[in-house]
Protein backbone atom coordinates (compact mmCIF):
# COMPACT_ATOMS: atom_id res chain seq x y z
CA UNK A 1 0.00 0.00 0.00
CA UNK A 2 1.63 3.39 -0.83
CA UNK A 3 -0.58 6.53 0.17
CA UNK A 4 0.11 9.58 -1.38
CA UNK A 5 -0.05 13.00 0.15
CA UNK A 6 -1.36 16.23 -2.46
CA UNK A 7 -0.88 20.12 -1.49
CA UNK A 8 -3.54 22.01 -1.89
CA UNK A 9 -3.56 25.62 -2.60
CA UNK A 10 -6.34 27.30 -1.66
CA UNK A 11 -6.74 31.37 -1.36
CA UNK A 12 -10.02 33.41 -0.97
CA UNK A 13 -11.76 30.64 -0.41
CA UNK A 14 -11.44 28.31 -3.69
CA UNK A 15 -9.03 25.84 -4.04
CA UNK A 16 -6.34 26.57 -6.80
CA UNK A 17 -7.44 24.71 -10.08
CA UNK A 18 -3.60 23.32 -10.32
CA UNK A 19 -4.52 21.93 -6.94
CA UNK A 20 -7.72 19.93 -8.17
CA UNK A 21 -6.05 18.50 -11.23
CA UNK A 22 -2.85 17.43 -8.67
CA UNK A 23 -5.63 15.67 -6.41
CA UNK A 24 -7.55 14.59 -9.24
CA UNK A 25 -4.22 12.95 -10.18
CA UNK A 26 -3.00 11.72 -7.11
CA UNK A 27 -6.19 9.44 -6.40
CA UNK A 28 -6.30 7.70 -9.95
CA UNK A 29 -2.12 7.18 -8.92
CA UNK A 30 -3.09 5.83 -5.45
CA UNK A 31 -6.07 3.81 -6.66
CA UNK A 32 -3.08 2.37 -9.10
CA UNK A 33 -0.89 1.72 -6.23
CA UNK A 34 -3.26 0.26 -4.15
CA UNK A 35 -3.81 2.93 -1.79
CA UNK A 36 -4.93 6.43 -0.92
CA UNK A 37 -4.56 10.33 -1.98
CA UNK A 38 -5.06 12.48 1.15
CA UNK A 39 -5.06 16.28 0.85
CA UNK A 40 -3.46 19.27 3.11
CA UNK A 41 -4.39 22.53 3.47
CA UNK A 42 -2.90 25.19 5.17
CA UNK A 43 -3.59 28.57 6.86
CA UNK A 44 -6.05 30.57 9.24
CA UNK A 45 -9.26 29.73 9.94
CA UNK A 46 -9.76 27.17 6.92
CA UNK A 47 -13.39 26.53 6.01
CA UNK A 48 -13.88 23.08 6.86
CA UNK A 49 -16.38 22.95 3.96
CA UNK A 50 -13.47 23.68 1.59
CA UNK A 51 -11.43 20.76 2.68
CA UNK A 52 -14.59 18.72 2.99
CA UNK A 53 -14.84 19.10 -0.81
CA UNK A 54 -11.81 18.01 -2.03
CA UNK A 55 -13.60 14.46 -1.51
CA UNK A 56 -15.16 15.14 -4.67
CA UNK A 57 -12.00 15.16 -6.77
CA UNK A 58 -10.77 11.50 -4.88
CA UNK A 59 -9.30 12.98 -1.41
CA UNK A 60 -9.92 9.89 0.84
CA UNK A 61 -9.19 12.38 4.05
CA UNK A 62 -8.31 15.83 4.26
CA UNK A 63 -5.70 17.18 6.78
CA UNK A 64 -6.20 20.56 7.78
CA UNK A 65 -3.10 22.63 9.52
CA UNK A 66 -3.31 26.04 11.25
CA UNK A 67 -0.34 27.83 10.13
CA UNK A 68 0.60 31.31 8.39
CA UNK A 69 -0.94 30.93 4.53
CA UNK A 70 1.03 32.35 1.46
CA UNK A 71 4.67 31.12 2.46
CA UNK A 72 6.52 27.86 2.01
CA UNK A 73 8.21 26.77 4.86
CA UNK A 74 5.08 26.40 7.11
CA UNK A 75 4.19 24.04 4.48
CA UNK A 76 7.33 21.97 4.47
CA UNK A 77 7.11 21.47 8.58
CA UNK A 78 3.89 20.77 8.26
CA UNK A 79 4.05 17.79 5.14
CA UNK A 80 7.25 16.86 7.12
CA UNK A 81 5.10 15.61 10.46
CA UNK A 82 2.05 14.32 8.18
CA UNK A 83 4.40 11.88 6.14
CA UNK A 84 6.38 11.16 9.21
CA UNK A 85 3.20 10.42 11.26
CA UNK A 86 1.18 9.06 8.19
CA UNK A 87 3.73 6.78 6.07
CA UNK A 88 2.96 8.32 2.83
CA UNK A 89 5.22 7.08 -0.38
CA UNK A 90 4.90 10.33 -2.66
CA UNK A 91 4.08 14.03 -2.08
CA UNK A 92 2.12 15.92 -5.34
CA UNK A 93 2.17 18.99 -6.05
CA UNK A 94 0.67 20.46 -9.08
CA UNK A 95 2.12 23.19 -11.14
CA UNK A 96 2.81 26.76 -8.74
CA UNK A 97 5.55 28.66 -7.23
CA UNK A 98 4.75 27.45 -3.93
CA UNK A 99 4.41 24.11 -4.66
CA UNK A 100 8.15 24.17 -6.45
CA UNK A 101 9.13 25.65 -3.05
CA UNK A 102 7.34 23.56 -0.43
CA UNK A 103 8.52 20.51 -3.00
CA UNK A 104 12.41 21.29 -2.62
CA UNK A 105 12.23 22.07 1.20
CA UNK A 106 10.92 19.30 2.02
CA UNK A 107 12.81 16.98 0.01
CA UNK A 108 16.01 18.45 1.73
CA UNK A 109 14.02 18.14 5.02
CA UNK A 110 13.36 14.41 4.52
CA UNK A 111 16.25 13.33 2.34
CA UNK A 112 13.21 12.47 -0.19
CA UNK A 113 13.95 12.28 -4.19
CA UNK A 114 12.48 15.54 -5.85
CA UNK A 115 11.51 15.71 -9.55
CA UNK A 116 9.87 18.94 -10.97
CA UNK A 117 7.96 20.26 -13.89
CA UNK A 118 6.27 16.91 -14.16
CA UNK A 119 4.31 16.65 -17.13
CA UNK A 120 2.63 12.66 -16.69
CA UNK A 121 3.11 9.74 -13.75
CA UNK A 122 2.90 6.68 -14.30
CA UNK A 123 2.27 3.62 -11.53
CA UNK A 124 5.01 0.34 -12.57
CA UNK A 125 5.39 -2.49 -10.12
CA UNK A 126 4.21 -0.73 -7.24
CA UNK A 127 5.91 2.35 -7.48
CA UNK A 128 5.27 5.98 -9.36
CA UNK A 129 7.39 6.80 -12.63
CA UNK A 130 7.53 10.62 -13.75
CA UNK A 131 7.88 12.25 -17.09
CA UNK A 132 9.89 15.42 -16.83
CA UNK A 133 10.62 17.12 -20.70
CA UNK A 134 13.48 18.68 -20.74
CA UNK A 135 15.84 20.67 -23.41
CA UNK A 136 13.13 23.03 -24.54
CA UNK A 137 11.06 20.04 -24.47
CA UNK A 138 12.96 17.73 -27.44
CA UNK A 139 13.23 14.92 -25.24
CA UNK A 140 11.27 13.62 -22.17
CA UNK A 141 13.51 11.68 -18.97
CA UNK A 142 12.31 9.56 -16.70
CA UNK A 143 12.65 9.53 -13.55
CA UNK A 144 11.79 7.26 -10.26
CA UNK A 145 12.82 7.42 -6.70
CA UNK A 146 14.89 5.44 -4.56
CA UNK A 147 13.90 6.89 -1.67
CA UNK A 148 11.37 5.92 1.01
CA UNK A 149 9.67 9.49 -0.01
CA UNK A 150 9.41 10.63 -3.94
CA UNK A 151 8.19 14.40 -4.26
CA UNK A 152 6.22 14.81 -7.18
CA UNK A 153 5.97 18.78 -8.79
CA UNK A 154 3.48 19.28 -11.75
CA UNK A 155 3.97 21.03 -14.13
CA UNK A 156 1.24 23.58 -14.84
CA UNK A 157 -1.94 22.74 -16.15
CA UNK A 158 -0.02 18.92 -16.46
CA UNK A 159 -2.64 17.62 -14.29
CA UNK A 160 -6.49 17.37 -15.28
CA UNK A 161 -9.09 18.28 -12.67
CA UNK A 162 -11.99 15.48 -12.67
CA UNK A 163 -14.55 15.03 -10.33
CA UNK A 164 -14.75 11.58 -8.68
CA UNK A 165 -18.37 11.53 -7.59
CA UNK A 166 -16.55 11.04 -4.12
CA UNK A 167 -18.63 13.05 -2.12
CA UNK A 168 -17.20 15.13 1.13
CA UNK A 169 -13.80 13.56 2.69
CA UNK A 170 -13.50 13.49 6.33
CA UNK A 171 -11.47 16.23 7.43
CA UNK A 172 -8.63 15.85 10.47
CA UNK A 173 -6.79 18.53 12.17
CA UNK A 174 -2.86 18.36 11.74
CA UNK A 175 -1.27 19.78 14.81
CA UNK A 176 2.49 20.91 13.91
CA UNK A 177 5.25 22.75 15.27
CA UNK A 178 6.21 26.08 13.22
CA UNK A 179 10.12 25.55 12.53
CA UNK A 180 12.45 28.56 13.95
CA UNK A 181 13.32 29.28 10.61
CA UNK A 182 10.35 29.59 9.01
CA UNK A 183 8.57 31.43 12.04
CA UNK A 184 11.70 34.50 10.21
CA UNK A 185 8.98 34.77 7.32
CA UNK A 186 6.33 37.45 7.43
CA UNK A 187 3.81 38.04 4.89
CA UNK A 188 3.03 41.63 4.87
CA UNK A 189 0.16 41.92 2.06
CA UNK A 190 -0.53 39.19 -0.29
CA UNK A 191 -2.00 39.50 -3.98
CA UNK A 192 -1.69 42.67 -4.83
CA UNK A 193 -2.95 43.48 -8.19
CA UNK A 194 -0.99 46.32 -10.09
CA UNK A 195 -1.94 47.16 -13.32
CA UNK A 196 -5.75 47.97 -15.08
CA UNK A 197 -8.20 44.85 -14.26
CA UNK A 198 -8.40 43.91 -18.12
CA UNK A 199 -10.38 40.13 -18.81
CA UNK A 200 -8.01 38.33 -21.68
CA UNK A 201 -9.14 34.74 -20.73
CA UNK A 202 -12.33 35.12 -22.88
CA UNK A 203 -10.21 36.57 -25.89
CA UNK A 204 -10.31 35.04 -29.46
CA UNK A 205 -7.47 36.93 -30.55
CA UNK A 206 -4.70 37.62 -28.14
CA UNK A 207 -1.87 39.48 -29.22
CA UNK A 208 0.52 38.95 -26.62
CA UNK A 209 4.11 41.14 -25.89
CA UNK A 210 6.97 40.27 -24.44
CA UNK A 211 10.81 41.94 -23.42
CA UNK A 212 11.26 42.11 -27.47
CA UNK A 213 8.91 45.32 -27.07
CA UNK A 214 11.80 46.88 -25.70
CA UNK A 215 9.45 49.63 -23.64
CA UNK A 216 6.87 49.74 -22.31
CA UNK A 217 5.31 51.98 -25.00
CA UNK A 218 6.42 49.20 -27.36
CA UNK A 219 2.78 47.59 -26.31
CA UNK A 220 1.27 50.35 -28.12
CA UNK A 221 2.31 48.41 -31.01
CA UNK A 222 0.21 45.46 -29.70
CA UNK A 223 -2.84 47.06 -28.72
CA UNK A 224 -2.78 48.74 -32.05
CA UNK A 225 -2.72 45.05 -34.16
CA UNK A 226 -5.63 44.24 -31.46
CA UNK A 227 -7.71 47.01 -31.84
CA UNK A 228 -7.29 46.30 -35.78
CA UNK A 229 -8.44 42.92 -35.65
CA UNK A 230 -11.14 44.17 -33.40
CA UNK A 231 -14.17 42.13 -31.70
CA UNK A 232 -13.11 39.91 -29.26
CA UNK A 233 -9.55 40.61 -28.98
CA UNK A 234 -7.25 41.63 -26.26
CA UNK A 235 -3.37 41.87 -25.45
CA UNK A 236 -1.36 39.81 -23.06
CA UNK A 237 2.08 40.24 -21.50
CA UNK A 238 4.69 37.90 -20.37
CA UNK A 239 6.03 37.76 -16.57
CA UNK A 240 9.19 39.98 -17.53
CA UNK A 241 7.34 42.45 -19.07
CA UNK A 242 4.52 42.24 -16.14
CA UNK A 243 7.18 42.36 -13.56
CA UNK A 244 8.95 45.52 -14.92
CA UNK A 245 6.03 47.42 -14.64
CA UNK A 246 5.38 47.54 -18.05
CA UNK A 247 1.86 45.96 -18.07
CA UNK A 248 -0.61 45.16 -15.23
CA UNK A 249 -0.67 41.43 -13.97
CA UNK A 250 -3.92 40.83 -14.61
CA UNK A 251 -3.11 40.24 -18.37
CA UNK A 252 -0.33 38.10 -17.52
CA UNK A 253 0.08 34.61 -19.31
CA UNK A 254 1.84 31.86 -17.63
CA UNK A 255 3.67 30.41 -14.32
CA UNK A 256 1.80 32.59 -11.83
CA UNK A 257 -0.21 34.21 -14.68
CA UNK A 258 -3.36 33.05 -16.18
CA UNK A 259 -3.64 29.99 -18.95
CA UNK A 260 -5.61 30.57 -22.02
CA UNK A 261 -6.25 29.18 -25.11
CA UNK A 262 -7.91 31.65 -27.94
CA UNK A 263 -8.13 30.56 -31.88
CA UNK A 264 -5.27 33.02 -32.16
CA UNK A 265 -1.88 33.52 -30.36
CA UNK A 266 -0.17 36.30 -31.57
CA UNK A 267 3.79 36.56 -29.56
CA UNK A 268 5.05 39.46 -30.49
CA UNK A 269 8.68 40.04 -28.97
CA UNK A 270 8.51 36.90 -26.56
CA UNK A 271 11.08 34.46 -26.44
CA UNK A 272 9.01 31.53 -25.38
CA UNK A 273 10.40 30.26 -22.18
CA UNK A 274 8.50 27.37 -20.28
CA UNK A 275 6.85 29.47 -17.76
CA UNK A 276 5.33 31.44 -20.49
CA UNK A 277 4.75 28.35 -22.77
CA UNK A 278 2.55 26.34 -19.88
CA UNK A 279 0.42 29.34 -20.09
CA UNK A 280 -0.96 29.35 -23.98
CA UNK A 281 0.45 26.27 -25.86
CA UNK A 282 -3.40 25.59 -25.85
CA UNK A 283 -4.06 28.01 -28.27
CA UNK A 284 -5.23 26.88 -31.67
CA UNK A 285 -3.38 29.15 -33.81
CA UNK A 286 0.19 30.47 -32.64
CA UNK A 287 2.46 33.17 -34.81
CA UNK A 288 5.42 34.38 -33.68
CA UNK A 289 7.61 37.48 -34.54
CA UNK A 290 11.08 37.35 -33.19
CA UNK A 291 14.43 38.83 -34.31
CA UNK A 292 16.45 35.79 -33.06
CA UNK A 293 15.92 32.77 -35.19
CA UNK A 294 16.96 30.54 -32.47
CA UNK A 295 14.40 31.39 -29.59
CA UNK A 296 12.34 28.69 -28.79
CA UNK A 297 9.52 30.16 -29.40
CA UNK A 298 9.49 28.84 -33.51
CA UNK A 299 10.22 25.58 -32.09
CA UNK A 300 5.81 25.57 -30.99
CA UNK A 301 4.30 28.18 -33.31
CA UNK A 302 2.74 27.35 -36.18
CA UNK A 303 4.26 30.32 -38.28
CA UNK A 304 7.07 32.21 -37.08
CA UNK A 305 8.54 35.11 -38.38
CA UNK A 306 11.93 36.16 -38.28
CA UNK A 307 12.29 40.03 -37.83
CA UNK A 308 12.02 43.23 -36.58
CA UNK A 309 8.94 43.41 -34.53
CA UNK A 310 8.99 47.48 -34.66
CA UNK A 311 8.96 47.40 -38.56
CA UNK A 312 6.47 44.18 -39.02
CA UNK A 313 4.01 45.30 -35.99
CA UNK A 314 2.95 48.51 -37.74
CA UNK A 315 2.23 47.40 -41.65
CA UNK A 316 0.91 44.13 -40.04
CA UNK A 317 -1.81 46.18 -38.20
CA UNK A 318 -2.23 48.30 -41.45
CA UNK A 319 -2.85 45.07 -43.86
CA UNK A 320 -5.03 43.71 -40.98
CA UNK A 321 -7.70 46.93 -41.14
CA UNK A 322 -7.34 46.79 -44.85
CA UNK A 323 -8.38 43.15 -45.08
CA UNK A 324 -11.16 44.25 -42.78
CA UNK A 325 -11.99 47.26 -44.52
CA UNK A 326 -12.90 45.36 -47.54
CA UNK B 1 27.02 42.06 6.03
CA UNK B 2 28.66 39.18 4.26
CA UNK B 3 26.96 38.20 1.03
CA UNK B 4 27.10 34.94 -0.84
CA UNK B 5 26.38 34.68 -4.45
CA UNK B 6 25.64 31.13 -5.83
CA UNK B 7 26.45 31.07 -9.81
CA UNK B 8 26.64 28.07 -12.12
CA UNK B 9 28.39 27.70 -15.21
CA UNK B 10 25.51 26.50 -18.04
CA UNK B 11 26.35 25.67 -22.13
CA UNK B 12 26.28 28.80 -23.76
CA UNK B 13 22.84 29.32 -25.18
CA UNK B 14 24.06 29.18 -28.63
CA UNK B 15 25.60 25.61 -27.78
CA UNK B 16 23.29 22.54 -29.09
CA UNK B 17 22.54 20.86 -25.58
CA UNK B 18 22.12 17.29 -25.65
CA UNK B 19 21.47 14.23 -23.26
CA UNK B 20 24.37 12.17 -22.89
CA UNK B 21 22.37 8.70 -23.81
CA UNK B 22 24.58 6.31 -21.54
CA UNK B 23 24.00 8.46 -18.34
CA UNK B 24 20.65 9.81 -19.36
CA UNK B 25 22.47 13.31 -17.34
CA UNK B 26 22.63 16.82 -19.67
CA UNK B 27 26.16 16.65 -21.80
CA UNK B 28 27.60 19.28 -20.15
CA UNK B 29 30.46 19.52 -22.63
CA UNK B 30 30.83 22.66 -25.28
CA UNK B 31 31.01 26.33 -24.68
CA UNK B 32 30.14 27.45 -20.95
CA UNK B 33 29.26 30.96 -19.59
CA UNK B 34 27.96 32.41 -16.38
CA UNK B 35 24.37 31.43 -16.49
CA UNK B 36 22.82 34.45 -17.29
CA UNK B 37 20.12 34.51 -14.44
CA UNK B 38 22.99 34.49 -11.92
CA UNK B 39 23.88 37.69 -13.23
CA UNK B 40 20.63 39.69 -11.72
CA UNK B 41 21.88 37.77 -8.00
CA UNK B 42 25.93 39.46 -8.10
CA UNK B 43 24.28 42.84 -9.06
CA UNK B 44 21.77 42.26 -6.04
CA UNK B 45 24.30 42.13 -3.89
CA UNK B 46 26.67 44.81 -5.67
CA UNK B 47 23.71 47.46 -5.06
CA UNK B 48 22.81 46.59 -1.23
CA UNK B 49 27.00 47.10 -1.08
CA UNK B 50 26.57 50.32 -3.02
CA UNK B 51 22.87 51.76 -1.12
CA UNK B 52 24.93 51.83 1.93
CA UNK B 53 21.56 50.73 4.18
CA UNK B 54 24.45 48.38 5.76
CA UNK B 55 28.18 47.85 5.58
CA UNK B 56 29.28 45.12 3.27
CA UNK B 57 32.07 43.81 3.84
CA UNK B 58 32.63 40.93 1.52
CA UNK B 59 30.57 39.59 -1.72
CA UNK B 60 31.74 35.85 -1.78
CA UNK B 61 30.81 33.63 -5.66
CA UNK B 62 30.37 29.98 -4.68
CA UNK B 63 29.71 27.39 -7.55
CA UNK B 64 29.99 23.70 -7.06
CA UNK B 65 31.14 22.17 -10.61
CA UNK B 66 33.76 20.74 -12.39
CA UNK B 67 37.53 22.36 -13.39
CA UNK B 68 35.19 24.43 -15.91
CA UNK B 69 33.33 26.44 -13.63
CA UNK B 70 36.57 28.75 -12.84
CA UNK B 71 35.46 30.60 -15.75
CA UNK B 72 31.94 31.53 -14.25
CA UNK B 73 33.79 32.48 -11.00
CA UNK B 74 35.89 34.98 -13.04
CA UNK B 75 32.74 36.58 -14.57
CA UNK B 76 31.23 36.84 -11.38
CA UNK B 77 34.31 38.81 -9.89
CA UNK B 78 34.83 40.81 -12.88
CA UNK B 79 30.64 41.75 -12.36
CA UNK B 80 31.81 42.97 -8.43
CA UNK B 81 32.61 39.69 -6.19
CA UNK B 82 35.43 39.93 -4.19
CA UNK B 83 36.43 36.16 -4.20
CA UNK B 84 35.08 33.36 -4.92
CA UNK B 85 34.60 29.76 -3.54
CA UNK B 86 35.00 26.00 -5.80
CA UNK B 87 33.83 22.70 -4.78
CA UNK B 88 35.11 20.41 -7.06
CA UNK B 89 34.98 17.25 -6.67
CA UNK B 90 34.65 13.89 -8.35
CA UNK B 91 32.51 12.20 -5.40
CA UNK B 92 29.54 15.37 -6.08
CA UNK B 93 29.74 15.11 -10.16
CA UNK B 94 25.92 13.88 -11.15
CA UNK B 95 23.91 15.16 -8.25
CA UNK B 96 20.55 15.78 -8.57
CA UNK B 97 18.48 18.87 -6.85
CA UNK B 98 18.42 17.86 -3.19
CA UNK B 99 22.04 16.89 -3.31
CA UNK B 100 23.56 19.79 -5.07
CA UNK B 101 21.63 21.92 -2.94
CA UNK B 102 22.94 19.97 0.39
CA UNK B 103 26.37 20.11 -0.96
CA UNK B 104 26.21 23.66 -1.53
CA UNK B 105 24.98 24.28 2.02
CA UNK B 106 28.09 22.60 3.51
CA UNK B 107 30.08 24.57 0.81
CA UNK B 108 28.01 27.62 2.12
CA UNK B 109 28.49 27.00 6.17
CA UNK B 110 32.03 27.77 5.99
CA UNK B 111 31.38 31.01 5.03
CA UNK B 112 28.77 31.55 7.56
CA UNK B 113 26.76 34.25 5.13
CA UNK B 114 24.66 36.55 6.32
CA UNK B 115 22.38 36.66 2.68
CA UNK B 116 22.98 34.10 0.28
CA UNK B 117 21.35 35.20 -3.37
CA UNK B 118 20.94 32.93 -6.34
CA UNK B 119 19.50 33.66 -9.75
CA UNK B 120 15.89 32.35 -10.63
CA UNK B 121 16.62 29.74 -12.31
CA UNK B 122 19.36 28.01 -14.14
CA UNK B 123 19.46 28.27 -17.63
CA UNK B 124 19.95 24.71 -18.41
CA UNK B 125 18.38 22.42 -16.11
CA UNK B 126 15.51 25.09 -15.29
CA UNK B 127 15.60 24.04 -11.24
CA UNK B 128 14.89 27.07 -9.70
CA UNK B 129 14.07 24.95 -6.91
CA UNK B 130 17.49 24.97 -5.71
CA UNK B 131 17.82 27.98 -3.17
CA UNK B 132 14.83 26.27 -1.39
CA UNK B 133 17.09 23.27 -0.28
CA UNK B 134 19.97 25.26 0.15
CA UNK B 135 17.72 27.19 2.87
CA UNK B 136 16.27 23.88 4.44
CA UNK B 137 19.81 22.55 4.89
CA UNK B 138 21.04 25.58 6.34
CA UNK B 139 17.94 26.20 8.63
CA UNK B 140 17.64 29.90 6.98
CA UNK B 141 14.43 31.42 5.55
CA UNK B 142 14.07 31.78 2.02
CA UNK B 143 12.03 33.11 -1.07
CA UNK B 144 11.95 32.29 -4.49
CA UNK B 145 11.45 34.86 -7.42
CA UNK B 146 11.61 37.99 -5.43
CA UNK B 147 11.85 41.44 -8.14
CA UNK B 148 12.31 43.74 -4.94
CA UNK B 149 14.43 43.57 -2.27
CA UNK B 150 14.95 46.85 0.30
CA UNK B 151 17.36 45.97 3.54
CA UNK B 152 16.03 47.13 7.28
CA UNK B 153 18.68 46.33 9.59
CA UNK B 154 18.58 42.81 10.34
CA UNK B 155 15.67 41.89 7.83
CA UNK B 156 14.80 42.38 4.20
CA UNK B 157 11.51 43.63 2.69
CA UNK B 158 11.05 41.52 -0.30
CA UNK B 159 8.76 41.70 -3.48
CA UNK B 160 7.53 39.17 -5.38
CA UNK B 161 4.50 37.52 -8.12
CA UNK B 162 3.01 34.30 -7.09
CA UNK B 163 -0.19 32.89 -7.75
CA UNK B 164 -2.66 35.34 -6.63
CA UNK B 165 -0.79 38.93 -7.85
CA UNK B 166 2.41 40.79 -5.74
CA UNK B 167 3.52 39.69 -1.85
CA UNK B 168 5.30 41.85 0.23
CA UNK B 169 7.40 39.76 2.81
CA UNK B 170 9.36 40.74 5.33
CA UNK B 171 12.76 38.06 6.24
CA UNK B 172 14.87 38.08 8.59
CA UNK B 173 18.59 37.96 8.35
CA UNK B 174 20.34 35.30 7.48
CA UNK B 175 18.21 34.86 4.50
CA UNK B 176 18.26 32.52 1.29
CA UNK B 177 17.30 34.95 -1.77
CA UNK B 178 16.34 34.11 -5.27
CA UNK B 179 16.18 37.21 -7.80
CA UNK B 180 13.71 37.24 -10.28
CA UNK B 181 15.27 39.00 -13.42
CA UNK B 182 12.96 42.05 -13.26
CA UNK B 183 14.95 42.53 -10.29
CA UNK B 184 17.84 45.06 -11.61
CA UNK B 185 19.50 45.68 -15.12
CA UNK B 186 23.09 43.87 -14.18
CA UNK B 187 25.92 45.98 -14.85
CA UNK B 188 29.10 45.34 -17.84
CA UNK B 189 32.17 44.33 -16.60
CA UNK B 190 35.00 47.00 -17.62
CA UNK B 191 38.11 45.30 -19.14
CA UNK B 192 39.84 46.48 -16.16
CA UNK B 193 37.84 44.19 -13.83
CA UNK B 194 37.68 41.57 -16.94
CA UNK B 195 41.91 41.80 -16.53
CA UNK B 196 41.89 41.66 -12.90
CA UNK B 197 39.10 38.87 -11.86
CA UNK B 198 41.97 36.18 -12.30
CA UNK B 199 43.66 38.04 -9.41
CA UNK B 200 41.14 37.84 -7.24
CA UNK B 201 41.58 34.98 -4.21
CA UNK B 202 39.85 31.88 -5.74
CA UNK B 203 39.50 29.02 -2.98
CA UNK B 204 39.25 25.96 -4.44
CA UNK B 205 37.97 23.03 -2.13
CA UNK B 206 37.24 19.48 -1.49
CA UNK B 207 33.73 17.56 -0.90
CA UNK B 208 35.96 16.61 2.30
CA UNK B 209 37.02 20.33 2.95
CA UNK B 210 33.46 21.17 3.18
CA UNK B 211 32.50 18.29 5.20
CA UNK B 212 29.87 16.94 2.72
CA UNK B 213 29.03 13.04 3.37
CA UNK B 214 29.91 11.13 0.60
CA UNK B 215 27.28 9.17 0.85
CA UNK B 216 24.74 11.77 0.32
CA UNK B 217 26.04 13.48 -3.04
CA UNK B 218 26.85 12.29 -6.51
CA UNK B 219 24.43 10.38 -9.38
CA UNK B 220 24.56 6.95 -7.98
CA UNK B 221 23.59 8.38 -4.15
CA UNK B 222 20.93 11.15 -5.46
CA UNK B 223 17.67 10.08 -4.75
CA UNK B 224 15.58 10.91 -7.93
CA UNK B 225 17.35 8.94 -10.54
CA UNK B 226 16.74 9.24 -14.11
CA UNK B 227 15.56 5.85 -15.55
CA UNK B 228 15.47 6.45 -19.32
CA UNK B 229 15.16 9.46 -22.40
CA UNK B 230 12.75 8.86 -24.99
CA UNK B 231 11.70 11.28 -27.66
CA UNK B 232 8.21 13.35 -27.39
CA UNK B 233 5.12 12.81 -29.50
CA UNK B 234 6.30 14.22 -33.09
CA UNK B 235 5.04 17.66 -33.51
CA UNK B 236 4.88 19.30 -37.24
CA UNK B 237 7.18 21.82 -37.48
CA UNK B 238 5.58 25.14 -38.01
CA UNK B 239 6.46 27.34 -40.93
CA UNK B 240 8.88 30.08 -40.85
CA UNK B 241 9.57 33.68 -42.90
CA UNK B 242 12.76 34.91 -43.17
CA UNK B 243 11.77 38.81 -42.83
CA UNK B 244 13.46 40.80 -46.08
CA UNK B 245 10.84 42.21 -48.01
CA UNK B 246 8.55 43.30 -44.40
CA UNK B 247 5.48 44.00 -47.32
CA UNK B 248 5.87 40.98 -48.90
CA UNK B 249 6.12 39.40 -45.48
CA UNK B 250 2.69 40.77 -43.87
CA UNK B 251 1.58 39.96 -46.97
CA UNK B 252 2.20 36.53 -46.27
CA UNK B 253 1.25 36.56 -42.87
CA UNK B 254 -2.26 38.12 -43.77
CA UNK B 255 -2.95 34.92 -46.40
CA UNK B 256 -1.97 32.06 -44.02
CA UNK B 257 -4.41 34.30 -40.93
CA UNK B 258 -7.46 33.92 -43.77
CA UNK B 259 -6.49 30.83 -44.97
CA UNK B 260 -7.95 29.49 -41.51
CA UNK B 261 -10.49 32.11 -41.14
CA UNK B 262 -8.79 34.07 -38.05
CA UNK B 263 -9.50 37.22 -39.70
Amino acid sequence: MANILVYALHYDGAINKNSLGAVSEGAKLAAELGGEAHAILLGENVSQDLAASLGNYGAKKVLVAEGPEGLAQPLVDAMAKAITDGGYSYALFGGGLLGFEIGAGLAARLGAGVAMEITAVRAEGGELIAERPILGDSAISEIKYRSDVGIIIGRLNAFEIKQSGGGDAPVEQLSFELSAHASQATMLTRGEQRGADVDIEGANILIAGGRGLGKAEGFELAEDLAKAFGGNSAVAATRAVVDAGWYPYAAQIGQTGKTVAPKLYLAAGISGAIQHKVGMQASENIVAINKDANAPIFEFSDLGIVGDLNKILPKLTEAVKAKKGS
Amino acid sequence: MKICVLVKEVPDAAVEKRIDPSTGRMDRSGEKNLNPYDTHAIEAAMQIKEGGAVPVEEIVAVTMGPESAVRALHKAVSLGADRSVHLSDAVVAGSDVAATGYALAKTLQRESPDLVLLGQQSDDGECYTIGAVVAEHLGMPSLTQVIKMDVESDALRCERQAEYGYDTVQIKLPAVISVGDAINEPRYPSLKAIMGAKKKPLDSITAADAEIDASKVGGENSAAQWVAAKAPPAKAAGEIIEDEDTGETVEKIIAWLDERKLI
